[in-house]
């Protein structure tokens, strides 16, 4: 097996997802195959070549510090599914 | 057993560019919540970042005074992790390969100077800002501050004392505000520390457990959370005990810090990078240029004001603490060229009106040109010292310049013997009982005479003739 069921568990915790834990091996079978198959592409001999990190062979985009007008509120919080004087409101986080 | 700390700081400080790091909104402070926001800093799907310009300029002025290498390759990275202040699910930062790296500067303590490493710098976006109810379980989320440009420096555990962390921090502050790139407020937060702090026996060996504080809001927060902390470690490792890696955070209102083990200690951020954004390519000419904008940095004036103006270490040190400062000081030395005179009565009377009134040099009601007029009508002995200091109080109340005010208020100092002696008699004659008294022994009430004097020429006596002519009169 590629991955545990404690690294399921870590991975669900870490994406907020409540993985219903009588699927946990299931997910660990499943996420083991995708990793397996990703392995595939070690067989590909990479010596002398550096590691890419972007597909394109472009470097530099910049804008200038020049300040244009922002949405409007209402279009920032249209999607929102709770607002409250102009504030996007989620459950408590701490305390 | 003897122990020595050993700390590092990270110190995230907001650079001063009128847009956010990747979108065009503004970055100014105190707007209606969410006004400057826009698809990019929200998050929206779809949207791409466009990295502003000015934000790696900046960067690349702090990575030049610091001595740094800078990276001529670099690259942004997303770092993920869920939390509502951040609308993405990942903060892009740099990861693997930062702007800057091996740099260092130099602190003085107590007349010793000494090198702090600088492991490196790099450049993020801010997180917006969470206000929790305190009645309702719900917490507000203002994303204004989301994608406001930050540079992250980090330093080499090289630090052995809170003084030092403190002396660090004063260093890089005055760093960022000299080249213009950040206000290096604390307090506002736009200057925001973080330390790394542990202990080991005295000498050398490896590094103990470390935790990390935060919520280090001023200089004086952090030289007390990391006494606290380093006091706090020594008593569980004396009680044989072993510190626990930790984030802690201090709290101002009971000098302590508290542990926030739990969820937010489940660091794991996977970063990779981010494809939104292109490799950051610096050239040669790039860096030249920022070479040659780089302004006299605060320990190259210090020097020069001490060799130059043959000024004590803690006066040059304090005059450079700021380039405003400086330049006010250096304003009036060439209009009155005493150095050791302006820096008395810049360091002296001026901040202390400047302090008092809660003002920056700038904003200071007395330009260079009117304080060393004063101290030039002073020189010449048209005012005497003391009168000096009612002429200053009225230029600070009014901006007026100084000769204006002694034509004004006739403070012209009176030098001519045969009035002033008149007066003294005048004195004289009307306290006959110490004069007296003084005659039996009391000689300390001469003081008394003085001051009878003074009061009686409305302060515009020169002091010197008083003492003179007082003596004489008293002396048989």
């Amino acid at each position: 097996m590629k991955i545990s069921r404690e690294e399921v568990i870590h991975v669900a915790d870490l994406s907020r997802l409540d993985v219903d834990t009588k699927l946990i091996d299931k997910f660990a079978e499943q996420l083991g195959t995708i990793l397996e198959y990703v392995d595939t592409l070690k067989s590909v001999d990479t010596k002398g070549v550096t590691p890419t990190s972007h597909a394109i062979s472009m470097t530099n985009a910049f804008r200038e510090d020049d300040e244009q007008q922002s949405f409007n509120r209402d279009s920032a919080l249209a999607n929102a599914p709770d607002k409250e004087d102009g504030n996007f409101i989620v459950p408590k986080v701490v305390g | 057993m003897e122990y020595e700390p050993v700390i590092g700081l990270e110190v995230h400080s907001q650079l001063k560019t009128k847009t956010k790091i990747f979108c065009t909104c503004s970055t100014s402070f105190g707007a209606a919540p969410n006004t400057h926001t826009c698809p990019v800093c929200l998050g929206m799907p779809g949207v791409l970042p466009v990295l502003n310009k000015k934000v790696v300029d900046y960067t690349l002025r702090m990575a030049v005074a610091t001595h740094c290498e800078i990276n001529r390759e670099s690259r942004f990275a997303r770092k993920n992790y869920f939390y509502p202040d951040l609308p993405k699910g990942y903060q892009i930062s740099q990861y693997e390969l930062p702007i800057a790296q091996n740099g260092w500067l130099e602190i003085e303590l107590n007349g010793r100077k000494k090198r702090i490493g600088i492991t490196r710098i790099h450049m993020e976006e801010d997180a917006g800002k969470l206000t929790h109810d305190p009645d309702r379980p719900l917490s507000m989320v203002d994303f204004n501050r989301t994608g406001v440009p930050l540079m992250e420096i980090v330093s080499e555990p090289d630090i052995r004392s809170p003084e030092e962390a403190g002396a660090y921090l004063r260093q890089l502050r005055s760093i960022v505000r000299y080249l213009g790139i950040s206000d290096g407020n604390m307090e506002e937060g736009s200057f925001r520390c973080d330390a790394n702090v542990s202990i080991r026996p005295k000498g050398s060996g490896p590094f103990g457990t470390r935790t990390e504080l935060k919520n280090l809001n001023s200089f004086k927060h952090v030289e007390k959370a990391i006494s606290f902390e380093i006091h706090r470690q020594k008593e569980i490792l004396e009680d044989g005990g072993q510190v626990i890696q930790e984030t802690r955070l201090w709290d101002p209102d009971k000098n302590r810090s508290t542990s926030m083990r739990g969820k937010e200690e489940a660091h794991d951020y996977r970063y990779f990078p981010d494809p939104d954004l292109l490799p950051l390519v610096i050239d040669d000419h790039w860096i030249d240029s920022i070479k040659t904008a780089i302004p006299e940095l605060p320990d190259k004036k210090k020097k020069r004001f001490m060799d130059e103006y043959a000024l004590p270490s803690y006066n040059a040190e304090l005059l450079t603490s700021s380039r405003e400062l400086a330049d006010y000081f250096e304003a009036c030395v060439e209009a009155f060229p005493n150095p050791k005179q302006v820096s008395n009565w810049v360091m002296g009377s001026l901040l202390g009106l400047l302090n008092a009134q809660g003002m920056s040099i700038d904003a200071s009601p007395i330009s260079p040109e009117n304080l060393s007029q004063l101290l030039k009508l002073i020189d010449q002995k048209i005012i005497s010292g003391k009168i000096a200091k009612t002429v200053f109080e009225e230029m600070a109340h009014t901006g007026r310049p100084p000769k204006e005010i002694v034509a004004k208020k006739g403070l012209v100092q009176v030098t001519d013997e045969s009035s002033i002696r008149s007066a003294v008699l005048t004195v004289l004659h009307r306290c006959s009982k110490e004069v007296d008294d003084y005659k039996n022994g009391k000689t300390k009430l001469f003081g008394f005479f003085v001051g009878q004097v003074m009061k009686e020429t409305q302060g515009k006596a020169n002091p010197k003739i008083v003492n003179k002519i007082l003596k004489n009169l008293l002396g048989e």
